[in-house]
């Protein structure tokens, strides 16, 4: 295989050792190991959070910052060390920056909600683009219609890629936010996040950045990235469901009231009021998702061990094999850039006269797991026009050989269909 | 495999029948697949007696979605609105003949409920997974009509 990218390569990973740390690989399925190609809907789970979330509960569960004795003690020292290492992970300044949530959907909503309905008003403009993920419209939709807000959306452009000028173009109507996706769930498209970034602040917009596809696959530093709210969830990144992270400046979060209200998040409650605890406790109320935060950390420890870099390399590698060898099929249509460095999965593609339901059913029979659908995407489903699409993507346990199995999987589907 | 894309399946997906648009129609209506966002048209024409006279139906789909309604069509014409509602989903998975997975009765069933939507003029609601909100049971809301 060509190297993809001019830089220094990372030390490779030895994909056979990760694979050995994630148990849910050694599965059959329709009597063959599963070439799990569907980790951009959820990844599997790594033994280290697998492990990490077994010792808690059976350990240390207690609730957390309610007791002072020892078994609070322990969860909140644990919950509260997850929170120090999701920060350190992602390259934030100060823990408290970090607020667990469920996933990156209800960071958004959270933002739009305590965020969003202090801030914007209507006749004021909230800047989308065309390949956001429901989770990164939907809210803003809902926001719009209570403020009277307008959404506008930056194209994207026939190779997958945001158009930039007319994004700017769209920046000079300004918005009070730009909402922007680092790596699209369909396109595996990278966004220019730093530039975007840039480009809002001087339009005197905010940016948030869903980071749900990119988590898993990129080093992350928010300092360089540049964005004031960034979303993350666990499940997509080796890690429990049920656990994400926002990130957001602390000056701005100090700034916005809270989002749900409840135990853990006031500061003093009488019968006149309540007034609310500083950040990040403010956004969390009731009883967390203790042992999933735990879990999501071990996961982030895991991929630090094996170095972000090459888990970036990986995923570049095996989306460029992906796309070298789907370039075979007669008749199959890959949606996304082109072959290059930076093109990361997932890689999306239709096979005329085989509907992608039926494309990733007889992939399953092959013990191949793909996902068929409009991915949660539907507006971009209308720029490309189409009503779905199969869907491979990978994670840090993704071989060649998979690969080679979900072409062979295409091959048998091809003929089913008499193609 | 073999079974779910048996040759029957498959002719009726290359080569489905009805399929096309009926001017000027009694009942219509249009729905989407939301596991996939697959949508269909159905368009039915009434006889004197108010009974299906001609049906068609368009849209994009999988085998499943599109075989399923293309059969389903086939065993329409002579039917009152009363019958298109009472039609339960074992007469499509009789009709289709296979085993169909939970994630694909959504496929089966979409053509089936759009057919029932049409003839109730309203969004037929039901559980595609469970026996629950069958619109098979909304025969009493036929008075409103």
């Amino acid at each position: 295989m060509e190297p993809v990218t001019a830089k220094s390569p990372a030390a490779p990973l030895d994909v056979e050792k990760i694979r050995s740390a994630f148990p849910a690989l050694e599965r059959e399925v329709h009597g063959q190991p599963v070439a799990y190609l569907d980790s951009g809907a959820s990844s599997q789970r790594v033994l280290a959070s697998i492990q990490s979330v077994d010792r808690y509960e059976r350990r240390h569960h207690s609730n957390v910052h309610r007791g002072s004795h020892t078994l609070s003690a322990e969860a909140t020292e644990a919950y509260e060390g997850a929170r120090a290492t999701v920060a350190d992970h992602i390259g934030a300044a100060d823990r408290r920056e970090v607020v667990f949530v469920r996933n990156a959907t209800e960071a958004i909503n959270l933002v739009a909600r305590a965020w969003g309905d202090a801030n914007v008003g209507a006749g004021d403009r909230i800047l989308l683009t065309e390949m956001e993920h429901h989770s990164n419209i939907v809210p803003w939709q809902q926001m719009a219609e209570r403020a009277g807000a307008e959404i506008d959306w930056a194209p994207v452009d026939d190779d997958g890629l945001l158009d930039m000028d007319a994004f700017a173009a769209l920046l000079a109507r300004g918005p009070k936010l730009v909402a922007v996706t680092h790596v699209s769930n369909v396109l595996g498209t990278e966004n220019p996040i730093a530039e975007i970034a840039r480009l809002a602040h001087d339009a005197g917009a905010l940016v948030l950045c869903d980071g749900a596809q990119a988590a898993p696959k990129l080093p992350l530093d928010m300092a360089e990235l540049g964005v004031d709210f960034y979303a993350i969830t666990g499940h997509k990144l080796y890690a429990p469901t049920g656990i994400g992270a926002l990130w957001t400046k602390l000056d701005l979060l100090r700034s916005m009231p809270p989002f749900l209200g409840g135990g853990s998040m006031i500061r003093k409650v009488t019968k006149e009021g309540t007034t609310y605890a500083d950040p990040p406790a403010r956004f969390e109320a009731g009883t967390p998702a203790i042992a999933q935060a735990i879990g999501m950390a071990s996961a982030m420890r895991w991929l630090d061990m094996v170095g972000m870099d090459a888990v970036r390399e990986h995923e570049e590698q095996i989306a460029d094999y992906a796309l070298e060898r789907v370039a075979e099929v007669p008749g199959l249509r890959v949606f996304g850039p082109p072959r290059g460095p930076g093109r990361l999965g997932p890689v999306s593609f239709e096979i005329e006269g085989i509907h992608a339901h039926d494309v990733s059913e007889i992939l399953d029979r092959h013990g191949v797991a793909v996902r068929a659908g409009h991915h949660c995407a539907q507006p971009l489903m209308d720029r490309l026009e189409i009503a779905a699409t199969a869907r491979a993507s990978f994670g840090v346990y993704t071989t060649t050989e998979e690969i080679d199995r979900l072409l062979d999987g295409l091959e048998d589907a091809r003929k089913v269909f008499g193609i | 495999m073999d079974e779910l894309y048996r040759d029957q399946i498959l002719e009726h997906y290359k080569r489905p029948h009805n399929f096309g648009h009926l001017e000027h129609p009694d009942l219509e209506f249009e729905d989407t697949n939301p596991f996939c966002g697959d949508e269909q048209h159905v368009t039915i024409k009434l006889d004197g007696d108010d009974k299906v006279a001609a049906v068609a139906f368009e849209g994009k789909g999988c085998a499943i979605s599109t075989a399923a309604t293309s059969l389903l069509t086939d065993e329409l014409v002579g039917m009152s609105r009363e019958e298109l509602l009472r039609l339960p989903k074992d007469f499509v998975l009789e009709l289709l003949g296979i085993e169909i997975s939970a994630t694909r009765m959504k496929c089966a069933m979409l053509g089936l409920k759009i057919v029932k939507s049409a003839s109730l003029g309203k969004p037929a609601e039901w559980e595609d997974e469970g026996e629950a909100g069958d619109p098979s049971e909304a025969v009493a809301d036929l008075g409103q009509l």
